[in-house]
Formats: C-alpha cells, sequence, structure tokens
C-alpha cells in the first residue's frame, strides 16, 4: 500500500490542475469568445433590462398572457435556484388534486373553451423552469388571449404559428413554443 | 406508439453504433500502448506524468498491486473531496456564498463521486460552490470513469495474455484513460453544448425582473435569480463518464444543462458510447472482432425491447388524468404522453430513450423525473439497474462486470455438456467462478440488505414522498441505485439524512469495490493461464447460441434476485391503477 501513496497524491494534485481547473477554464474561455450571450445564459433584454432567460419558464397567470407549464419548485414557482420537478408517482392523489385544480383555474379563466386541454398544460415540468409549451397547448389559450387584449384571434394565432420550432429533423424532440418569447412578441403587438 | 417514434428509436441506436466501433478500435490501441495519433500531440505531457507520478511505464502489476493502486487511489479521492466540500465556506470560488456541505452530505457525496455513482442527495445549485462543482465533482467524473476503464484493460489483458504474473500498471492506464480517451472526448462535446446554450461562465447568479410577479400581491416574487455558473463542461464528463450528477438538481432536465433537442441527442449518445466502444475494444485487444460484437449485440437485445417498452407506456399517458378530460395523444401539435416530470421540448419518447440508457449504462442523469413514470415505464429503467449495469453498465465497469456473467454462461454451457468451460481458449476454473460470483451477488446483497433495513427503521420510512407501493419503490430504487453505482433516484424520497447518507454510501463502497476486486482477482489468474487449443467440443463465443446464453444468464440472475421486490413495488402499483 505505501507504494501507492506518493502516485496517489501526485495524481490526485495533478489530475485536480488538469480537469478541474484547466479543463473548465479553457472551455469557459471558449465558450465566452464564441458562444458569449448563450454562455451566460440566453438573457433576455427589454430597455436595457434583463426580463429572464429565453430557456426559463416564468409564472404567469395573466389572462391576457399565455400561460407556461405549471412548477413543481416550491415555495414560489419557476423558481431558478431550485429546479426540481413535483415526484408525485402517477397514481399519487396529490397529482390528481393538482391536475383538477390546474383545469379549474384553466376553465375559469376561458369558460367558453370546451375543448379537452393539452396535457402539458395541466403537469408540473421536470425542471419547474421549462421554457416551452406544446403548440396545443399555446393554440387552446389563442381566444382567452386575444379576448383580453381586445385582438382579433386570427392576428394571435398567427403569432403562435410563427413562432413554432418543429422537432429536430422532424423526427427528435416535440414540437414546441417558447413561452417568454411569445408574450415579449405580444406586448410588442400593442404599444 | 406513432410510426415516428419507432424511427427516432432505430437512428439513435443506429448513430451510436457508427460512434462506438471507431472509438472502440483506438481506444483498444490506446491500451495496448500502441501508438496512437494523439501519441504525438500528447507523448511529452503523458511522459511528465509518469515523472511527477514516479512510475515507470513498463512497470507490469500483478492483479494485487493493481487492486491496491485502485484501492489507494479511491481512497485518496474520497478524503480529497470530503475535505474541500467540508472547507468549500472559507475557500474562493464561492459566488454566491454556499456554507460549507454538512458532513452527512459531504461522505455520501464523497464517497458517490469516487465510486462513479453520482447519487446526489443534494440540490446542485444551492449546495456546491463553482470550485467544488469543477475542482471537486468535475475531477471525481473523470478519475472514477479513468479508473473504471483501466479495471477493464486489465481484466481484458487477463483474457489476452498467456502465462504472465502482470495485468498492466494501474497509474499508465489510468493517465491514458484520461489523457487520450476522456478528456479530448469532453472538450468537444462541451463547446458543443456550449454553442448550443448550455452554460458555461465563472460569474455568479443574475437577477431577472420577470413579465408578471408570481402573486400580485408581492412585487418582489417578479424578481427571477438565474443560477449560473461552469455547467457545460461538468455536463460533457457527467454524460461521457457514465457518471450522471448534475450540476443543477433537475439534472439534464434543466434547460440549462440540456436546451434543445440536438443537446438532448448528443447527450444521449454520451452516455451509451464509452461503454458500448468498450465491446469493440474487448474485440481488438482479444484479437478476435467478433466476440465484441457478440457482447455488444447481447446488450442490445436487452436494452431495446426495454427502451421501446418504456416508450410505448410513457407515450399511452397516465390513465388516470385520462380520466379527468385531458388530451395526451401524440399529435402534430404536441408530443403528448404522461407529461408530469417531463419537459416539452424533449418529449415522452425521448424521456423514455434517456431513462432506459440512464439506467442500463449506469449513468443516473435523468431528462425527465423517473418517480412520475407510469408503473411499468418506472419498472424497466429499474430492473435494468437491478440487472447489475451490465448492459451498458458503467465506463469500464459495465464489460467488466458483463464479463463475469460471460463467465458463468460458459460455465452453465460446460455444465450442460459435461466439459470443462473456456472462454477465450482459457479454462475456467473453480477460482474464477468463485471471483464471478462474488462479483454477481455482492450488488445484489447491498441492494436487498440496504431496502430491507429502510424498511424495518423508522429514519427509513420517514424519507418517503409518496405513500403506498410506490414508496417501497422508491426504497428499492435507491438502494438499487447505490448498490449498482448507478446514481439516478425516485427521487421524492429525501436522502439527505444520516441514515440514507451512510447507508447509501455503504451500498455504493461495496457496488464498486466488492466487483472490481474480484474481477482483478479473476483477471490475475487468468493471466497465469496457457491457452488451450479449439476444439470440436468448444463453445463457440462468437455467435447467436452464447449471445442468448448470455442474455439469459445477465435475465435470469437479475430476475430471479428481485422479481419478489419488484412485485411488492412497480407492479403492486400497476395493478393498482387498472383497477382504478
Amino acid at each position: 500500500m505505501l507504494e501507492h501513496l506518493r502516485p496517489t497524491a501526485a495524481a490526485l494534485a495533478l489530475f485536480t490542475l488538469l480537469t478541474g481547473v484547466a479543463y473548465p477554464a479553457a472551455i469557459t474561455a471558449v465558450a465566452r469568445l464564441a458562444f458569449s450571450a448563450r454562455s451566460a445564459g440566453s438573457l433576455v433584454l427589454r430597455d436595457g433590462a434583463v426580463v429572464g432567460s429565453a430557456l426559463l419558464g416564468q409564472p404567469s397567470s395573466d389572462p391576457g398572457r399565455f400561460w407556461g407549464r405549471p412548477s413543481a419548485t416550491t415555495p414560489l414557482p419557476d423558481d431558478a435556484t431550485a429546479s426540481t420537478g413535483s415526484n408525485l408517482g402517477p397514481t399519487n392523489p396529490a397529482l390528481l388534486d393538482a391536475v383538477r385544480a390546474r383545469i379549474a383555474a384553466l376553465r375559469a379563466a376561458d369558460p367558453g373553451t370546451a375543448r379537452p386541454i393539452p396535457v402539458d398544460l395541466v403537469t408540473a415540468s421536470a425542471s419547474g423552469l421549462d421554457p416551452d409549451i406544446s403548440p396545443a397547448a399555446a393554440l387552446w389559450q389563442v381566444p382567452r388571449v386575444a379576448r383580453a387584449r381586445g385582438l382579433p384571434e386570427e392576428r394571435v394565432r398567427a403569432l403562435v404559428e410563427a413562432r413554432v420550432e418543429p422537432p429536430l429533423l422532424g423526427l427528435f424532440g416535440a414540437p414546441r413554443v417558447n413561452v417568454l418569447r411569445l408574450n415579449l412578441a405580444l406586448d410588442r403587438l400593442l404599444p | 406508439m406513432t410510426a415516428t417514434s419507432w424511427i427516432e428509436i432505430a437512428a439513435c441506436f443506429g448513430l451510436l453504433t457508427l460512434l462506438a466501433v471507431p472509438l472502440g478500435e483506438y481506444m483498444a490501441r490506446v491500451y495496448s500502448g500502441t501508438s496512437t495519433a494523439a501519441d504525438r500531440l500528447l507523448g511529452p505531457a503523458e511522459r511528465l506524468v509518469y515523472r511527477a507520478l514516479g512510475v515507470r511505464r513498463d512497470d507490469d502489476m500483478t492483479w494485487r498491486r493493481y487492486a491496491l493502486a485502485v484501492l489507494a487511489f479511491s481512497l485518496g479521492g474520497v478524503l480529497l473531496l470530503y475535505a474541500l466540500l467540508r472547507a468549500q465556506g472559507a475557500l474562493p470560488g464561492n459566488p454566491n456564498g454556499l456554507a460549507p456541505v454538512n458532513p452527512w452530505i459531504a461522505f455520501d457525496t464523497a464517497v458517490s463521486f469516487v465510486t462513479n455513482t453520482d447519487w446526489q442527495s443534494y440540490s446542485g445549485e444551492g449546495t456546491m460552490s463553482h470550485l467544488s462543482q469543477a475542482v471537486g465533482l468535475t475531477v471525481q467524473n473523470f478519475l472514477s470513469a479513468a479508473a473504471g476503464m483501466a479495471v477493464l484493460a486489465a481484466l481484458i489483458r487477463g483474457f489476452a495474455r498467456r502465462q504472465v504474473e502482470g495485468v498492466g500498471n494501474f497509474w499508465v492506464d489510468l493517465t491514458r484513460s484520461v489523457l487520450h480517451v476522456l478528456l479530448p472526448l469532453s472538450v468537444v462535446l462541451a463547446v458543443v453544448l456550449a454553442s448550443q446554450g448550455v452554460v458555461q461562465t465563472l460569474a455568479g447568479s443574475v437577477t431577472a425582473h420577470t413579465l408578471e410577479p408570481r402573486r400580485a400581491a408581492q412585487a418582489s416574487a417578479a424578481e427571477q435569480v438565474i443560477d449560473v455558473g461552469p455547467v457545460a463542461s461538468q455536463v460533457a464528463i457527467k454524460q461521457l463518464g457514465t457518471n450522471g450528477g448534475g450540476y443543477y438538481n433537475a439534472n439534464s432536465a434543466h434547460p440549462f444543462e440540456n436546451p434543445t433537442p440536438l443537446t438532448n441527442l448528443l447527450e444521449w449518445l454520451a452516455i451509451l458510447l464509452l461503454p458500448g466502444a468498450a465491446c469493440f475494444t474487448f474485440g481488438a485487444m482479444v484479437g478476435d472482432r467478433r466476440q465484441g460484437w457478440a457482447l455488444y449485440a447481447a446488450m442490445l437485445v436487452v436494452l431495446v425491447p426495454l427502451t421501446v417498452g418504456t416508450a410505448l407506456a410513457e407515450q399511452r399517458g397516465n390513465p388516470a388524468l385520462a380520466a379527468l378530460g385531458v388530451d395526451q395523444a401524440p399529435s402534430a401539435l404536441q408530443g403528448g404522453g404522461n407529461m408530469e416530470g417531463k419537459e416539452v421540448r424533449i418529449g415522452a419518447v425521448e424521456s423514455a430513450l434517456w431513462a432506459t440508457a440512464t439506467t442500463a449504462a449506469s449513468n443516473g442523469s435523468v431528462n425527465a423525473m423517473h418517480d412520475s413514470f407510469t408503473p411499468l415505464g418506472g419498472l424497466a429503467p429499474m430492473w435494468l439497474i437491478q440487472l447489475g449495469e451490465v448492459v451498458f453498465g458503467g465506463v469500464g465497469s459495465g464489460l467488466y462486470t458483463l464479463l463475469l456473467h460471460a463467465l458463468v454462461a460458459v460455465f452453465i454451457a460446460g455444465l450442460m455438456v459435461g466439459r470443462t468451460p473456456e472462454y477465450l481458449g482459457k479454462k475456467i476454473g473453480a477460482y474464477e467462478m468463485k471471483m464471478a460470483s462474488l462479483g454477481i451477488l455482492l450488488p445484489s446483497a447491498a441492494v436487498l440488505v440496504g431496502t430491507a433495513a429502510a424498511c424495518l427503521l423508522p429514519a427509513g420510512r420517514a424519507a418517503l414522498g409518496n405513500p403506498g407501493a410506490h414508496g417501497f419503490s422508491e426504497i428499492l430504487y435507491a438502494f438499487s441505485s447505490a448498490g449498482n453505482n448507478n446514481g439516478s433516484a425516485f427521487a421524492g424520497l429525501d436522502a439527505s439524512g444520516p441514515f440514507y447518507a451512510v447507508g447509501l454510501g455503504l451500498a455504493m463502497f461495496v457496488g464498486r469495490f466488492g466487483v472490481i476486486v474480484p474481477v482483478l482477482a479473476a483477471a490475475g489468474a487468468l493471466a497465469r493461464k496457457k491457452a488451450v487449443p479449439v476444439s470440436a467440443g468448444t463453445l463457440p463465443t462468437d455467435g447467436p447460441l452464447f449471445v442468448a446464453l448470455l442474455v439469459g444468464t445477465v435475465v435470469l440472475v437479475g430476475a430471479l434476485t428481485f422479481v419478489p421486490a419488484l412485485s411488492l413495488g412497480p407492479v403492486v402499483e400497476h395493478l393498482q391503477l387498472l383497477a382504478r
């Protein structure tokens, strides 16, 4: 065992410098130079102030804005310092109660729409910070948003459809709409 | 399942094979010491490392010396990481002013990262400083993977060599694993990830003023504190090294770790790449490439059907939600499926692909919350872990454990025809069989004893996040994950207390070194043997018959050991869901 003491100490020291200091530093340097906005968190600015990250979901309850995925972070939703899912099992009564409450809130904000609600609007995301909703979930909200904003439904629908990102090569991932970018575009429609 | 989903799964495994074959060949050259293209570039650096370590490249170690070197190095790693985590409050690289990690979590984490498990009983963004993440956790992501690869190289030499005592030099294998394989691959992957939006910075948190407050009454709730840090560099190696410990609590479900479908695909490939390539390294080093293909085929035969089954279960959705009038059907406008604990950009099918890959490969990173999977969707990942992390498995550790199963398979075949079993021209004797049995039984014992203890003790039961059968599944999953060095969780279980810190820590230790030591002992015994010529009675180990025997052994051992426990957890829950 004693013969291994020196190589152990030397290897830990050397590889800590190489993989723990030099490697992250080199990647940071390349990322800051080549992809400065993305490596800093894809921050979104409006009038010079940071309003969020294009990659992180935000809380929403205003009928005149698109709502994102429900978030299970505690105590407040969409907490970017405590990412988490609900971890509720599929048979857990607490999950079913939460889904019922979300359905009730969506129905109350838009009693006129009878169509079934897309699943991503009533289930909590894995990270608690999902920035996207499905195109179906965005289109479901169009009548409510249009009414609250006093806009024709077609204009709001066109806004959604212009922001649909398809799966990669039509194959990998699911179709999606970024909620923060959609809401910012909506705000720009109404000065 | 939709037609696109079938094509997607086929494309993923096709891509994986295309990348794994050449990488495996390259790794064979790395461990044979034959010069590679990288040697010209890295040769001088490598020689400097050996001088600093005070080792000679041609110093061939017996299996005992090799095993002691692995143990000494791992123990040193645990001590260093524990000290770093306890001291982080007083060290630089802590822009958000985080406190020292508490002793239980520091112990659990140190063992976890050194054993390549990366079980995390803490939330990364709220617990670990930038320094701890980079200098502590990232370093062990490299070194635990490299140690696993070194042990595999020693075992392969045991098969390839004839009548010698030595199985290689641990320090050389370790160094070459880092310099020639892990570091170059990580650099490439980290840069691509950063280009897609994975965060990489040394700055502290940013505060955003969101469009709406969380609650109308609280103006301060309109602030969103955005945690950033050196993420891309850590995500790359946590995927490639089958470590799986996320920078953020939500792991690769967090948009900053996995922002687009492209990063999801690349990170998925990175989970399986090195364990898959190891099969081809094996074939090349024992001088018979068909042997490597047979092992790779056996892995796919188990993994692909379980992946399809999980994808079917998750895309079908949760029957309990269907009853509430929720639209879960996949269409051109939504991915659909069981979306609780899943991300929209990733979708149900790729969550299933990842769940089976990360549990097959002892990676343990997640892009969806396994705790919220449908009962059958959650059963497959748990069972893949319980198979002993041999289907792909950990970097190095997957294949060396699968080779123990291969010894059992040829032994059973030998019993059937009444011949002394052989594998790759080596007669398999009582000693090798004892070592194979130990290496297979020790981790299983750690899982079942640990689960039983947790069910019996109040401290074990108090940590549950879900009631009933699902709660039992959480415990079983935790010990399966620890005892087989996977690291993923049914995360509703609160494992931050002393009971789970110590219990899971011990399970991880047994799961790692209770396999490594028997593997090296078998390697030493095999290297000493002379080769026996192939005869008409030799079982060919490169054809479908052997693949079927091997898969049968893996599945039978896994099934017989864990079916009683599984029937108390996921199976009961599935029946409850049907009975609604």
